[in-house]
C-alpha cells in the first residue's frame, strides 16, 4: 500500500535552548526549558499540549509518563523516542500521524540531554546491552573507536581521504561562525584539521562532536492551528524510517535509506537536485558523505569526488548542515537528533540563528543514530518544504 | 623428720639452690618425631594468634596452640607404650604426683657421641661410670648428656636414607637399669628416649619398652644437661594434667646445690 | 614481528607504584557463555541448533529465526581483519593508561563480525585468528592473533595483559619436597621466570629431590610450612613484593573414606596442609598480589590451586581426601572475586591421579609430575583460569556435564 501523505499536518515554532558544555543541572531541567519556550512563544496554556513527545539519554529513571507529572501536562498522546540521531524525525512524522488522525491536536516535541562531568562515560558503557558486552570492553574508545573502525573501513573501500572529511567540517564550521551557542566558533583551518590530536585513528579531535548539554524542540499540528496561532510552519512532503537495514553487511558502509530512498524522493514528488539545501546527521563526517551517497545525491563510493566538487556552505552549491551540525554546535545527547531539523525548520520559514541559505524552499533533513554493536542501526529522513 | 620448706625456699631465691631450666622452647620449627607417612604422626608445634590488641581483642594478645602430646620437650607415661597398657595410674592424670619430682643420675657421653652418632649406651660404660661417680640410687632419673641438644636440627634429627641416626641406650642397659638399679626413669636429649636405629633392637625401642613395662617414666628433647653435676640434681617434671594422657609437654627444671655455677 | 619483551631492570625501591585498574567487566548473563569458553581456552560462539546461524554478540534468541536453542559451542576461529583504528583518547582509566590501544573489525568465517583486541602482528586486511581471553577484569574478550604464531608473539604488550606468561616473574612454589613441586620448579625456570621461589618445611628431614632442585637455574630455596603460619607470614614479609605467580603444591594425599577411616588425625592433616595452608597463603600473599597487579612488566599475575578433578565429584576411595580438595576450591573461587580488583588471576588446575608414591595402586592413566608441571606453564602462558590434565580428568568434566548423578553412583565402583 502507498504511503499516505502528511497533508494538513505541519511543524512549527523551532525552539533551541542554548548549549552548555557542562551542565549541574539535570535532563528535566533543560526539557522543561524547551517545553516552556514552546508555550511561551506561541502563547498557549499548558493544557493545550495534548500531545507529547520526548527524546533523552539522561531522563532515567523516569519515563515519557514520569515526565507528565514533572511538567504538568495532561497529553492524550504521548511517546517516548529515545533513538539518539532518528528522534527528531522519527517525532516529527508520528506526531504528524497523531494529528492527522485527530489524536492530537498539538503535540510538543522535545529532545533535550545534560552533560554532567562523568555523565558521557556512564552512557558510554551502558548504552546498550551489545555496547557492554561487545564494545565497551575493547579499548572503552566509545563511538570514537566504532567509528573510527567504519571510516578506515570506507576509506579503504572508496578511496576517501582525510582531506575529504576536512572539507565537510571546515565548511560546517564556516556556517557555524554566525551561531551564538555553538561550542565551536573558532574558524577551523585544513592544518588544523589534520594536525589536529588523533583520538582513535583515523578520526582525529575535528571529526568529532563535543558533547554538551540542551535542548530542541518544536510543535506539530494541523496548519489552521498554526495559522490560528501566528506561526509559521513547515509542510512534511515525505519521510522515511528503518532499523537495523542490511545486518549481513560486514561492516557499515551503507545506511537503511538505500532500502527507502525511491519512496521518500517519489512521494515527495522531487528529485535530489530540487533541494536547496541538506541537514545530515553529523556525527563523524563519514557518515554525512555515506548519506550524499544514500540518499540519491551521488552514487555509492562517489562521496569523496561528490564533496570535491561542491561547496557545502550555505553560500555554496551544495548548502550542508547549515548552522554548522552537531560537529561545530555540539551534541547535546538525544537533541543531537533534532539539531538538523530544527535548523531546516528556521531556513524554510526564513528566521535562522546563522545566515539564510539565498531560496530556501525545500530541504532533506536525515537521521542516524543509535550505535547498539558495530554500526547506527537507524536511519530517517524527511524532505520537507516552506508553507504555501 | 621436719622439713624447712622455706629454707628451701630462701636457698631457692638467694641462688644457694639454681635453677636450670631444662626445657627446649617450644616452637614451630622444632622437629618432632618421624614415623613413615602413612601412620598417624605427632602434630607439630602451632601457634594462631587470636588476637594482639586489634579488632580482633582490642586490649590483649593471646593464642590458640596446638601441638602433639609427644611435641617438644615432653615426658612419657607407662601408657604410651604397649608394655605398660595395663599398669595402673599408667597415665599423665592418675600418676602419683609425688613421682614428678626425683633425683638424677647424669651420664657424660658427649664425647662418644661426638664421634659417633649411633653411639650405643651400654652396662659396661654405665659401670665404668659408677666407678667414679657411685651406684646410681634407687628412683633416680638417669639422663643421658649427649650434648645432642646442641646439634643444628638437620643432625639432631640425623635422618638418613635408612633412618634415624641418634644415640641411645641398647636393650641389656635399659632391662639393667629398670631391674638392678631400679631407676625412676629415662630422659635424653634427643627427640625419643630410644637409639635412633632402635627399631632394629630386639626389643625394638627397649628404652620405651622396659621402662613402661615397668611404670618408669621417660623425658625427652631435654637441653642444659651439661649443666648438671654427674649426681645430686633434683629433677621436677610434672605433665600437663591430660585425661588418660600418654605423655605432655612440660617444663622440666633442675634444682642444684651450691651458687655460682 | 613482536619486539621481544626485555627483561625489566630492578624496581627502584623508592619509585610510587602504578595502582591496578581494570577494564569494565560486567556482562549480561548470556555473554558470560564466553566467559566460560575463555577460562579453559576454547573459542566458542553462540550456533543456533535450528537454523546452524553462528551469533554475535551473544543473544537470548537466534537472529535468523529467533529460536532460544541457542548454545555455546566451539567453533573455527578463523577470519579477516577488515578494519582496525589505534583507540588514543578514552573515558576508561585502564585504558587511558595503555593508549595506544588497537582493536579492529574481524569477519569470522564461520559469519559473525566481532570487534576484537588486536595482537600488534595482525595485519589489516589479513587472515587472523580469534582468542577468547580474560582481561584484567575476569570477564572474557576477543583477540586477534596472526594467523600463524609469528616470533616472540607471547610478548605483545596487549596479549600479555590477558595472559599470565612467566616470563620475567618471579613465581613461588610453596612446596618443592614433591614430586610436583620438583617437576613445577623445572618448568618454570625452562619457561623463563626471573626467580623460582621453592619453599622447603622442616628443612632437617632430607628427601631425594634436594640435590636436583638446587641445580635448577634460578632456583632459590625458601623456608615455607604452609602449616605453620608464621612461617608464611614471614616469607611474605620478606620475598611477597617480589613474588608474582604463586603455585601451591603443598599437597597430602591419603586414601581412606570418611566412614571408612579410624579417627580425624588424618582429615586434620589434610585440611590444615590443604585448607588452611591455602588461607595462609592467600592471606599472607594475597593483599600483596592484588595491590602489584600493574606493577610493570613483573607484575603480580596468579595464583595456582592444584585440585584433583575430584574436588569436582567425590572418589570414594580417596573420600576424605577429595572433600578437603572441595573446600579448597570453593576457597579458590572466594579468592577469585577477591583478588579481580588487582587484575590477578586465581587458576585452579584439575588433575586426574598422580603417577606418585600415593596413587601407587590406582592404575593408569595417570599424570606425571612433569606433565602436570608444563600444564600449569602452558595455562599461564595462554590466561587460562581453568584447566584439566589428563584423561582421567577430562573424563569426569565431561561426565559430569552429562549426569552427575550417574557420575557419583559410578565413582563408587
Amino acid at each position: 500500500m502507498q504511503r499516505k501523505s502528511y497533508e494538513g499536518a505541519v511543524a512549527c515554532l523551532p525552539v533551541t535552548i542554548p548549549y552548555r558544555r557542562y551542565s549541574t543541572n539535570s535532563a528535566q531541567w533543560w526539557l522543561g526549558r524547551a517545553l516552556h519556550e514552546l508555550i511561551k512563544r506561541a502563547g498557549l496554556r499548558l493544557k493545550d499540549i495534548d500531545g507529547f513527545a520526548v527524546s533523552s539519554f539522561t531522563v532515567g529513571p523516569d519515563t515519557a509518563v514520569g515526565l507528565t507529572q514533572h511538567f504538568g501536562l495532561s497529553p492524550r498522546w504521548l511517546d517516548h523516542i529515545p533513538f539518539g540521531g532518528a528522534s527528531g524525525i522519527v517525532a516529527l512524522r508520528r506526531a504528524a500521524r497523531a494529528v492527522q488522525a485527530g489524536d492530537a491536536d498539538i503535540v510538543a516535541c522535545v529532545a533535550g540531554d545534560t552533560n554532567h562531568v562523568d555523565s558521557f562515560r556512564k552512557t558510554l558503557s551502558t548504552f546498550s546491552r551489545f555496547a557492554q558486552d561487545a564494545v565497551y570492553p575493547y579499548g572503552s574508545g566509545g563511538a570514537n573507536a566504532s567509528f573510527a573502525l567504519i571510516t578506515k573501513h570506507y576509506m579503504n573501500s572508496y578511496g576517501a581521504k582525510r582531506e575529504d572529511f576536512a572539507k565537510i567540517c571546515i565548511a560546517q564550521r564556516d556556517n557555524a561562525m554566525s551561531i551564538p551557542h555553538a561550542m565551536m566558533k573558532k574558524k577551523l583551518t585544513l592544518d588544523e584539521y589534520m594536525s589536529a590530536r588523533p583520538i582513535a585513528d583515523p578520526i582525529h579531535l575535528f571529526d568529532c562532536v563535543m558533547p554538551c548539554a540542551g535542548a530542541e524542540a518544536f510543535l506539530v499540528c494541523r496548519e489552521d492551528v498554526a495559522k490560528s496561532l501566528n506561526l509559521p510552519s513547515i509542510r512534511i512532503l515525505s519521510t522515511i524510517e528503518r532499523h537495523n537495514a542490511f545486518p549481513n553487511d560486514p561492516m557499515q558502509i551503507r545506511g537503511g535509506w538505500e532500502l527507502d530512498i525511491g519512496e521518500l524522493w517519489s512521494m515527495a514528488a522531487l528529485t535530489p537536485k530540487d533541494v536547496d539545501f541538506v541537514q545530515t546527521y553529523d556525527d563523524y563526517p563519514v557518515i554525512s558523505m555515506m548519506q550524499f551517497e544514500d540518499l540519491g545525491f551521488c552514487a555509492k563510493g562517489a562521496g569523496p569526488d561528490f564533496v570535491r566538487s561542491h561547496t557545502l556552505t550555505n553560500d555554496g552549491t551544495f548548502p550542508h548542515n547549515t548552522s554548522g551540525g552537531q560537529l561545530s554546535v555540539g551534541q547535546a545527547g538525544a537533541a543531537g537528533g533534532f539539531l538538523g531539523l530544527v535548523e531546516a525548520m528556521r531556513q524554510l520559514t526564513s528566521q535562522p540563528l546563522g545566515s539564510q541559505v539565498p531560496n530556501a524552499n525545500a530541504c532533506l533533513v536525515s537521521g542516524f543514530g543509535m550505535i547498539n554493536y558495530d554500526r547506527g542501526l537507524s536511519s530517517c529522513a524527511a524532505v520537507l518544504a516552506r508553507a504555501a | 623428720m621436719t622439713v624447712d620448706l622455706m629454707a628451701f625456699a630462701r636457698a631457692v631465691a638467694n641462688g644457694d639452690i639454681r635453677v636450670i631450666d631444662l626445657t627446649q622452647t617450644l616452637s614451630q620449627e622444632f622437629p618432632t618425631i618421624v614415623l613413615p607417612p602413612e601412620l598417624g604422626q605427632c602434630a607439630p608445634f602451632r601457634m594462631e594468634e587470636v588476637s594482639r590488641y586489634d579488632e580482633r581483642g582490642p586490649a590483649w594478645y593471646w593464642n590458640n596452640i596446638s601441638l602433639g602430646e609427644h611435641t617438644g620437650t615432653h615426658f612419657d607415661a607407662p601408657i604410651h607404650w604397649i608394655s605398660g597398657k595395663d599398669l595402673p595410674n599408667n597415665a599423665v592424670d592418675t600418676i602419683d604426683v609425688a613421682q614428678f619430682i626425683a633425683p638424677a643420675a647424669v651420664i657424660d657421653c658427649s664425647k662418644e657421641c661426638a664421634a659417633d652418632p649411633d653411639f650405643a649406651l651400654t652396662i659396661p660404660f654405665v659401670e665404668q661410670w659408677e666407678a667414679r661417680h657411685g651406684k646410681i640410687e634407687p628412683r633416680s632419673w638417669v639422663l643421658l648428656h649427649t650434648d645432642w641438644s646442641k646439634q643444628p636440627y638437620t643432625d639432631y634429627a640425623g635422618l638418613r636414607d635408612d633412618g634415624a641416626h641418634t644415640p641411645g641406650p641398647e636393650p641389656a642397659v635399659v632391662k639393667w637399669f629398670v631391674e638392678q638399679r631400679d631407676v625412676h626413669g629415662f630422659g635424653t636429649e634427643t627427640i625419643g628416649t630410644d637409639f635412633g636405629q632402635g627399631q632394629h633392637f630386639n626389643p625394638p625401642y627397649p628404652a620405651h619398652f622396659y621402662m613402661h613395662g615397668k611404670g618408669r617414666f621417660g623425658l625427652q628433647c631435654l637441653t642444659n644437661l651439661d649443666l648438671l653435676p654427674p649426681k645430686g640434681a633434683v629433677i621436677i617434671a610434672a605433665p600437663l594434667k591430660i585425661k588418660q594422657g600418654s605423655g605432655s609437654p612440660l617444663r622440666v627444671l633442675a634444682l642444684v646445690a651450691g651458687g655460682n655455677a | 614481528m613482536t619486539e621481544p619483551l626485555v627483561r625489566p631492570r630492578r624496581k627502584n625501591p623508592l619509585k610510587r607504584t602504578r595502582l591496578p585498574l581494570r577494564p569494565q567487566g560486567v556482562r549480561s548473563r548470556t555473554a558470560h557463555g564466553l566467559t566460560a569458553a575463555a577460562a579453559e581456552g576454547r573459542f566458542a560462539l553462540q550456533i543456533c541448533l535450528d537454523c546452524d546461524t553462528v551469533i554475535y554478540p551473544p543473544r537470548d534468541a537466534c537472529p535468523s529465526c529467533l529460536s532460544a536453542r541457542i548454545p555455546f559451542r566451539e567453533v573455527a576461529r578463523g577470519g579477516t581483519l577488515i578494519a582496525e583504528t589505534a583507540v588514543r583518547t578514552t573515558t576508561d582509566p585502564y585504558f587511558r593508561e595503555r593508549t595506544p590501544w588497537r582493536v579492529g573489525t574481524v569477519k569470522l568465517d564461520v559469519g559473525p563480525v566481532v570487534v576484537a583486541h588486536l595482537h600488534g602482528d595482525a595485519v589489516e586486511g589479513g587472515r587472523v585468528r580469534l582468542e577468547l581471553k580474560l582481561d584484567k577484569s575476569g570477564s572474557a574478550v576477543a583477540i586477534a592473533l596472526p594467523e600463524k604464531d609469528t616470533e616472540n608473539m607471547a610478548d605483545d604488550p596487549h596479549l600479555r595483559e590477558m595472559t599470565c606468561d612467566p616470563k620475567f616473574r618471579r613465581v613461588l612454589i610453596t612446596d618443592g619436597r614433591t614430586g610436583v613441586g620438583q617437576a613445577m620448579a623445572k618448568a618454570f625456570s625452562d619457561a623463563g621466570a626471573a626467580i623460582v621461589f621453592v619453599g622447603l618445611a622442616d628443612p632437617w628431614k632430607p628427601f631425594a629431590g634436594m640435590a636436583g632442585l638446587r641445580k635448577i637455574e634460578r632456583v632459590e630455596i625458601v623456608p615455607l610450612d604452609v602449616t605453620d603460619t608464621e612461617s608464611v607470614t614471614e616469607l611474605a614479609e620478606q620475598n611477597g613484593a617480589r613474588i608474582d605467580i604463586v603455585v601451591n603444591t603443598a599437597e597430602h594425599i591419603r586414601a581412606g573414606g570418611v566412614v571408612d577411616r579410624h579417627g580425624l588425625t588424618i582429615a586434620r592433616e589434610e585440611i590444615d596442609v590443604r585448607y588452611l595452608g591455602l588461607l595462609r597463603l592467600a592471606q599472607a600473599f594475597g593483599p600483596i598480589l592484588r595491590f602489584r597487579g600493574a606493577d610493570g612488566v613483573n607484575s603480580a599475575a596468579a595464583f595456582v590451586n592444584l585440585l584433583s578433578v575430584h574436588a569436582l565429584m567425590n572418589w570414594p576411595a580417596y573420600g576424605g581426601y577429595c572433600a578437603t580438595e572441595a573446600a579448597c576450591l570453593s576457597a579458590a573461587q572466594c579468592m577469585r572475586a577477591e583478588l579481580r580488583p588487582g587484575g590477578v588471576k586465581v587458576v585452579t588446575v584439575f588433575f586426574g591421579p598422580l603417577d606418585i608414591d600415593w596413587f601407587q595402586t590406582v592404575p593408569p592413566p595417570k599424570v606425571t609430575p612433569a606433565a602436570l608441571a608444563d600444564a600449569v606453564v602452558r595455562a599461564l602462558q595462554r590466561g587460562l583460569e581453568d584447566v584439566f590434565v589428563g584423561d582421567v580428568a577430562e573424563d569426569i568434566r565431561q561426565r559430569l556435564a552429562v549426569n552427575p548423578k550417574a557420575l557419583e553412583r559410578e565413582m563408587a565402583n
